[in-house]
């Protein structure tokens, strides 16, 4: 493959590549992200490819694989194009009548099509169905249309145009300003603004100066930088090298997690291919200004993520932070000046310089640009990941997009920001989603991530569990982290499990404050966000726990049991036979006693006892009932009494 | 090299450029306490005991003063009631490790901290890493190091350096804050290990 030494040239290949293409031509895409792979679409492409070469129809119909296009909950996905038809939860034995319909053979096939809940009607087109009707997919949409392997379906869609612009049509002040002017803030956790960081490493002093891509994505849930490096990574080659031009860094490396196989993948033979092809090394596209770019592979710790410590780790030390008094953009790896953007990030830099930083600021609220890639997971109808423009209220994202709480129950608290982030009470669903927005309210932006949670959620377990989280992700150098959120940890672990005590709360506060003024990195500063934006909005539950060792959400199983009410019971003998732990006595007639000594508070009484009985009680704050007695157990049947 | 001003606790000094808050405030005869700051070391950052207020443009922060560098017109406070309250906190946390430790026990009384208010922990170890700086920046033997992360962190020394750097070095174990005792521990118990025949570390 020959190198492309201009932008003329560089027009030149992309009108070869659409011209040899067939806009008509019948193709199966399929989704091969990452969570469709684990769905299975590897096997559906396998069944689809075979069918094809079994028909002899390798010339007539073409298969791409894309990476994640988002719908997650409902993979395999499968668009048949030119039509736009979008299957859903493609099986591999789907694949006979989805290639007799590329022929032109067949009818649409209605069981593969999206259901609407509310109307029963079936929707045709991928950008009909509500989940993707509503988002606004301008960084994350090219996923679906190229295979991530194939530089030319890249170049096909434009790719590397903003690269040819900034290179020999802007000087690197220029892309700097416009970059600015975007007011593009970063995706990764705390929003600094991009322009502003570049500047600080355009302007400090140093010969080398490095740009890094922080795919370290760590937060439970979050697969966004995951899915755009996997799905489209020379996008984000594209948006590093422009970056390196604007601050003037020669060479970029990429941090990603180690357990994330295909990105790396994925991208160490983007880099390749852009290397052979000029878009990556000497004099890029005969610009005369040189890049390169390094793939290193973390070891999976969450602390890696924080700029300080993925740079130490960069540097093959032990990834832990250190003080950030001088920002790392002026004395960042091996000390000279860095730039770390997160993927999405970086993703986002080729748009604004194509179509320009006043098409970029139409998008969003006053203080927040463009769009926000979320994963939208946890009780909610629709997982997957959704990009939505800036300002869009919560409830909308939640309920358009996402479909909802399943099983009719009721919405409790949306957790935005990752681990450190923190829990949105229903009350605030119609704020509009923003970085300060959220840092008003007691969460953050983060990442992207957004766990939805019902009403069986327990909000005080939830914050154990991301202080658990973090504390087992905690470096250890520094003491109000390492030390300080064990006792928080502690102390939290003892109110759900019944023991907390008048002072817990107060304990924790004073533990929060100190953690939050005192540790040396992000981590340690923002690790008691779980437990303060919790308490802010459910402090009842926490008073519930310690005073009325109750659980309100009836969750804890500390604090919770079960109960066999004997008025209801019809000693169906379903729970009986289901207990693991054989705590049910009871016979066909007798009604049924759970031994709370045996009990293991599984819950799977409770969910197997028919809704038409609905014997099986949780109770939490109470004392157990004591047992039917003996000589009251058995049930005299209607129809034996005749 | 030039001066710096820098005012600390009210009054008006001047430094030498390049300094930390720490270095500035000890030549001038402030005390800042610290656990894991040690002259002859990089500094750590970890204990957080020296943390002071700066203010900078009007803001006000807290900095830990061992890694913070003095600047033009820097405003120093090494006292208020929220650096007394995050020292007595961080000293409550160490007690519960090292209730015993004579330097510990001497803060605790400055800062008001009460040795029992968190549950004992099993290892007397605080973390400061002074032996493990020690062993790296001045001695380059690397025979002790940190194990794991987070709450589950420990120093353990490494049988086979051990074994043959410690013995006559042993230089670590006065820089232990909560006595050498841990340490030594730890380096016995790594050096039985690949002597399992009894034969005296010394012969190695």
């Amino acid at each position: 493959m020959s190198r492309i030494g201009s932008p003329a040239e560089l027009e030149e290949v992309r009108e070869g590549i659409l011209s040899e293409r067939d806009p008509a031509k019948p193709r199966v895409t399929l989704c091969c992200g990452s969570a469709c792979l684990a769905s299975g679409s590897r096997e559906v492409a396998d069944s689809i490819e075979a069918e094809i070469a079994e028909h002899g129809l390798g010339d007539d119909v073409d298969v791409l694989k894309t990476g994640c296009r988002g719908f997650c909950e409902r993979g395999p996905i499968v668009v048949m194009q030119p039509e736009d038809v979008c299957y859903l939860q493609v099986e591999p034995g789907d694949a006979p009548e989805i290639v007799a319909q590329a022929r032109g053979g067949q009818e649409v096939i209605d069981r593969l099509l999206y259901t609407d809940p509310s109307t029963e009607q079936s929707i045709l087109r991928e950008s009909e169905i509500p989940f993707y009707k509503y988002q606004e997919r301008l960084v994350f949409g090219s996923n679906g249309s190229i295979d991530p392997k194939s530089i030319e379906d890249f170049l096909a869609l434009g790719g590397f145009s903003a690269l040819a612009k900034a290179l020999t049509g802007m000087t690197p002040d220029e892309v700097l300003e416009e970059v600015k002017k975007s007011n593009l803030r970063g995706r990764g956790g705390g929003g600094f603004p991009a322009g502003r960081k570049w500047e600080e490493a355009r302007n400090a002093p140093g010969e080398a100066k490095y740009v890094i891509v922080n795919a370290d994505e760590g937060d439970p849930g979050a697969y966004m930088d995951r899915s755009l490096l996997e799905g489209n990574p020379y996008a984000i080659l594209e948006g590093l090298t422009i970056g390196a031009y604007a601050i003037g860094a020669h060479e970029g490396y990429i941090y990603v997690r180690q357990e994330y196989p295909l990105a790396v993948e994925n991208v160490l033979l983007a880099i390749k291919t852009a290397e052979e092809r000029g878009f990556l090394g000497t004099d890029i596209l005969g610009s005369g200004f040189d890049f390169t770019v390094t793939v290193h592979q973390g070891a999976g710790a969450f602390v890696c993520g924080e700029s300080s410590a993925l740079m130490t780790a960069l540097e093959g030390r032990v990834g832990e932070p250190r003080s950030k008094y001088i920002h790392t953009a002026v004395k960042g790896v091996w000390d000279s000046p860095s730039v770390l953007n997160n993927v999405e990030t970086w993703a986002n830099v080729p748009l604004i310089i194509n179509k320009g930083a006043d098409w970029f600021t139409q998008v969003g609220t006053e203080r927040s640009k463009g769009t926000k890639i979320f994963s939208l997971v946890g009780k909610i109808v629709n997982t997957g990941l959704v990009e939505v423009p800036m300002g869009i209220t919560l409830r909308d994202i939640i309920f358009k997009i996402g479909g909802g709480i399943p099983g009719g129950k009721r919405f409790k608290a949306v957790q935005t920001g990752g681990p450190s982030g923190g829990c949105i009470p229903e009350e605030l669903l119609d704020l509009e989603v923003g970085f300060d927005e959220l840092t008003d309210v007691g969460s953050m932006m983060g990442s992207g991530g957004m766990i939805v949670m019902d009403e069986d959620t327990c909000m005080v377990d939830v914050a154990r569990y991301f202080l658990d989280f973090l504390c087992d992700e905690s470096c250890g150098k520094c003491v109000p982290c390492r030390e300080g959120t064990k006792q928080m940890l502690k102390i939290m672990t003892n109110i759900t499990q019944g023991r907390g005590k008048e002072g817990d709360l107060e304990l924790l506060e004073e533990l929060s404050e100190v953690s939050k003024a005192a540790s040396l990195c992000a981590l340690g500063k923002s690790a008691p966000n779980p437990f303060l934006s919790t308490l802010r909005y459910f402090r009842d539950e926490y008073e519930a726990h310690i005073q009325e060792k109750r659980c309100p959400a009836r969750s804890c199983k500390e604090l919770t049991a079960f109960h066999v009410d004997p008025e209801a019971c019809r000693a169906c003998m379903i729970c009986f036979r289901n207990c693991p732990a054989d705590a049910i006595d009871g016979a066909r007639d007798r009604i049924h006693v759970i031994d709370q000594e045996k009990c293991t508070k599984c819950g799977t009484c409770f969910e197997v006892c028919p809704p038409r009985y609905a014997a099986v009680r949780k109770i939490s704050g109470e004392p157990v009932p004591p047992a039917i007695p003996e000589e009251d157990r058995t049930i005299v049947r209607k129809s034996k009494q005749k | 090299m030039s001066e710096k001003l820098l005012q600390i606790d009210g009054k008006q000094f001047e430094v030498r450029e390049g300094i930390t808050i720490l270095e500035a405030a000890r030549e001038v005869g402030i005390e800042i306490p610290t656990l894991c700051h040690h002259e002859g070391l990089e500094p750590h950052g970890g204990c957080r005991l020296c943390m002071v207020e700066v203010e900078e443009r009007g803001w006000s922060k807290l900095v830990a003063s061992c890694v913070y560098t003095v600047e033009k017109d820097l405003v120093v406070t090494t006292r208020s009631e929220k650096i007394d309250l995050v020292r007595k906190t961080i000293l409550e946390l160490l007690l519960a490790h090292a209730p015993d430790s004579p330097e510990l026990l001497v803060l605790a009384q400055e800062y008001g901290a009460d040795k029992d208010r968190f549950e004992k922990e099993s290892s007397f170890c605080i973390h400061c890493g002074l032996c493990v700086r020690y062993c790296a920046e001045v001695k380059g033997a690397h025979a002790v190091g940190f194990l794991d992360r987070g709450a589950r962190r420990e120093i353990s020394f490494v049988p086979e350096i051990a074994a043959r750097e410690c013995w006559n070095c042993k230089e670590c174990f006065p820089l232990c804050p909560t006595s050498a005792l841990q340490a030594a521990y730890v380096l016995t118990k790594a050096l039985v290990f690949p002597n399992a025949d009894g034969d005296s570390p010394a012969k190695c």
